[in-house]
């Protein structure tokens, strides 16, 4: 499904990624974990094709096409989804009417009919019992005023609505209380299918009790620097992240 | 400012006043042409503001002194679909039309009220409660600094006079529409609008001007809001005039205890706008919100002077100001709040937010804090600025492309205000005129 080669990007000409390799399967939990400034976030942002990044070398092929020549938008509708570690709060748009423009965006774009606001009220309200939550935050300006908490559940919220087939999760776990922390991992956990992926960014273990990876990859410097399964993350939460700073070193 | 200046472009104005005064208003009782005689040797005393000074910096009005404004000769026959487009679709209301500057009584509906309420012309209140009137006019919009107010009041005759007793719920919206026709000359008015809300009633009033394109014309409004203990006012203004009009307006308001006040105004034409506000909390445990929007494209101008006053303790305001401005055009802002002494618990917070979506577009904003008592919370923060680039790509991320992105981050910059809409038709029109407005090329489009 994704299959990155010897990726390099910069941010104000400064290199971040320094040749990541990283291959997902449909179906597969990929985690992402790694010191502060190792480049996860970038990783992540790099993928969902924010401007202020710029990839100067490798390659990034989604479902055998070039990532990083798409637009954001176009990457969205091919069924990308970015979970932001900071979500944007939308003045005066309500979430309902932001979600529905989104889904509107990508239904006309596969040739789908759009929805009117009925046909959505349905559509939302499906979702919202798949996942077990309320509708609370659907008539509050999108991210606007909510809490940390609000705000995270609010992007798995989006995620459910949009369908991704790959979702990447950037630090969706950081300031939550081990509740919400829950909620978000459990809603996650019902969204999972066969023919979907998603790759979890994060600097805690913690998060992967509730979303078990299949793979755990430590990024450091810019660089994948170990790879393996589920018990990596245990190992990293036991020893912490300096033994592989002086390995990448 | 250099002596001698000051009666400079009055002088036109004073030859209206003089013909005025012998024919249309000579029928007027002794206290109401001393009242305007009174405000006429005010204004031609005070002069036309010059950007010297602190108040009207930003905003020159010469231009106003170099047209040949007159008061409307005739009553315009207007057939009534076309203010339609002005109207709330509300079954059952008031509505009082002026056609430039005067009242036209065969366009205006009013339905029957409970008894006591009155919704008329400010004229007909004046032979018919004249004392009422007398008492209230001017009270809370005085000419003592304004020339324009003074202006108005030398003028005073037409406007909405509504008087609500005491307990009472006047349960449908007021509608009242200012509409200024294409004259052969410029055509000049001063609508004086004076609401009286008594203890314990409630009123919903819509008020708009709008009119001819193409054509300068002038619109000097006054409108007094007096809001007594326990009562509401819940106040539109939608300012839809023509692309070459000039509008100014004054709208002042006084609250008593535990009384609640909100006024939306909404700026959307035309050349040149200037709105004085003053909004006075005066009775302990008021609440007052001003709750404003103006979106701008091509050479407009346009200038809100707010003053919301806490002369006494436990007074909650809310002062929300958002701006779209393309192309040219310039937006001034300035919110002074004072807290007097004694007011302890005072609770105010302002915001002005303005989006720049062309960098010829210019917004000055300044908000003023005067605050004489200790146990008080206010804040304040202005922000001006292009769209924000990380809430693009956020919306990008979802599937929204670039261009329909910038059309939502726009419009919900627009609409954000709404939120505080309690009347729902009101909330629709605003919408379809923000969506309308956007589209016209402000902004580029709407979703």
């Amino acid at each position: 499904m994704l299959e990155i080669k010897n990726l390099h990007a910069t941010a104000e000409g400064q290199e971040i990624l320094r040749g990541i390799d990283l291959t997902v399967k449909p179906g597969e939990i990929h985690a992402i974990m790694g010191p502060n400034g190792s480049g996860k976030s970038t990783l992540a942002q790099v993928l969902a094709g924010h401007p202020s990044y710029e990839v100067t070398k490798g390659s990034v092929k989604y479902l055998g096409e070039d990532l990083v020549d798409m637009e954001p938008e176009d990457r969205s509708r091919a069924g990308v989804f970015l979970a932001f570690q900071y979500p944007v709060a939308i003045r005066g748009i309500t979430n309902a009417y932001f979600l529905r423009s989104a889904v509107n965006a990508i239904r006309k774009h596969r040739g789908e009919d759009e929805y009117d606001v009925l046909d959505f009220v349905e559509v939302l309200e499906e979702k919202l019992k798949q996942i077990g939550w309320d509708d609370s935050l659907m008539n509050r300006p999108v991210n606007d005023g909510f809490s940390g908490g609000e705000k995270k559940r609010n992007e798995i919220l989006q995620m459910a609505v949009l369908e991704p087939k790959l979702a990447i999760l950037d630090e969706t776990d950081s300031g939550l209380d081990i509740d919400a922390l829950k909620i978000v991992a459990d809603a996650v956990n019902k969204l999972r299918r066969p023919d979907n992926a998603t790759v979890v960014v994060t600097h805690y273990q913690r998060l992967l009790d509730y979303i078990v990876p299949d793979h755990v990859h430590v990024l450091a410097n810019g660089r994948i620097v170990k790879s393996g399964g589920k018990e990596l993350a245990l190992e990293l939460e036991e020893k912490g992240y300096d033994w592989l700073k002086e390995e990448a070193a | 400012m250099a002596p001698g200046n000051k009666a400079v472009g009055t002088e036109r104005f004073v030859d209206q006043y003089q013909a005025f005064a012998s024919n249309g208003a000579a029928r007027a009782p002794a206290w109401l042409k001393r009242v305007r005689e009174e405000a006429l040797e005010r204004f031609t005393a005070l002069g036309f503001p010059t950007t010297r000074q602190e108040k009207w910096r930003f905003t020159n009005v010469k231009p106003i002194t170099q047209h040949a404004f007159a008061l409307a000769r005739d009553a315009e026959t207007l057939v009534p679909e076309q203010l339609d487009p002005y109207f709330l679709p509300i079954e059952g209301g008031a509505r009082l039309v002026f056609v430039n500057g005067r009242f036209a009584e065969s366009l205006s509906t009013v339905p029957e009220f409970a008894p006591g309420v009155k919704v008329q012309n400010l004229g007909a209140a004046v032979e018919e409660s004249g004392k009422l009137v007398e008492e209230y006019l001017g009270r809370h919009s005085p000419v003592d600094d304004n020339p324009f107010t003074a202006l108005n009041t030398a003028f005073a005759g037409d406007g909405a006079f509504i008087h609500v007793p005491a307990n009472t719920v006047v349960d449908k919206p007021v509608q009242v529409l200012f509409f200024t026709t294409a004259g052969s000359e410029p055509i000049m008015s001063h609508p004086r609008n004076l609401v009286v809300v008594e203890q314990g009633a409630s009123i919903q009033l819509v008020e708009s001007y709008g009119g001819a394109t193409g054509h300068p014309y002038l619109t000097n409004a006054v409108t007094e809001v007096s809001v007594g203990d326990n009562a509401r006012a819940d106040c539109y203004r939608i300012q839809r005039e023509g692309d070459e009009a000039f509008h100014v307006a004054t709208s002042n308001s006084r609250q008593g205890r535990d009384s609640w006040y909100s006024m939306t105004p909404v700026v959307f034409g035309g050349a040149l706008a200037r709105h004085d506000i003053w909004m006075a909390l005066a009775g302990e445990g008021g609440e007052g919100t001003l709750n404003g929007l103006y979106i701008a494209g091509g050479n407009q101008h346009v200038d809100h002077n707010t003053v919301i006053e806490h002369a006494v303790p436990h007074c909650d305001s809310h002062e929300y100001f958002n701006g779209i401005l393309d192309d040219r055009s310039h937006a001034v802002f300035n919110g002074r709040i004072i807290v007097r002494r004694g007011a302890q618990k005072t609770d105010s917070k302002q915001t002005n937010n303005n989006l720049l979506l062309s960098e010829d577009a210019r917004a000055d904003s300044q908000p003023q804090l005067e605050i004489y008592a200790d146990d008080v919370r206010c804040t304040h923060g202005a922000t001006l600025g292009p769209l924000d680039d990380n809430a693009l790509f956020y919306l990008q991320s979802r599937g929204i492309g670039a261009e329909a992105g910038r059309a939502l981050l726009t419009y919900g910059f627009g609409v954000e205000i709404l939120n505080r809409v309690a009347v729902p038709e009101v909330r629709d029109c605003l919408d379809r005129l923000i969506k309308e407005q956007l589209r016209s090329g402000r902004g580029g489009t709407a979703p």
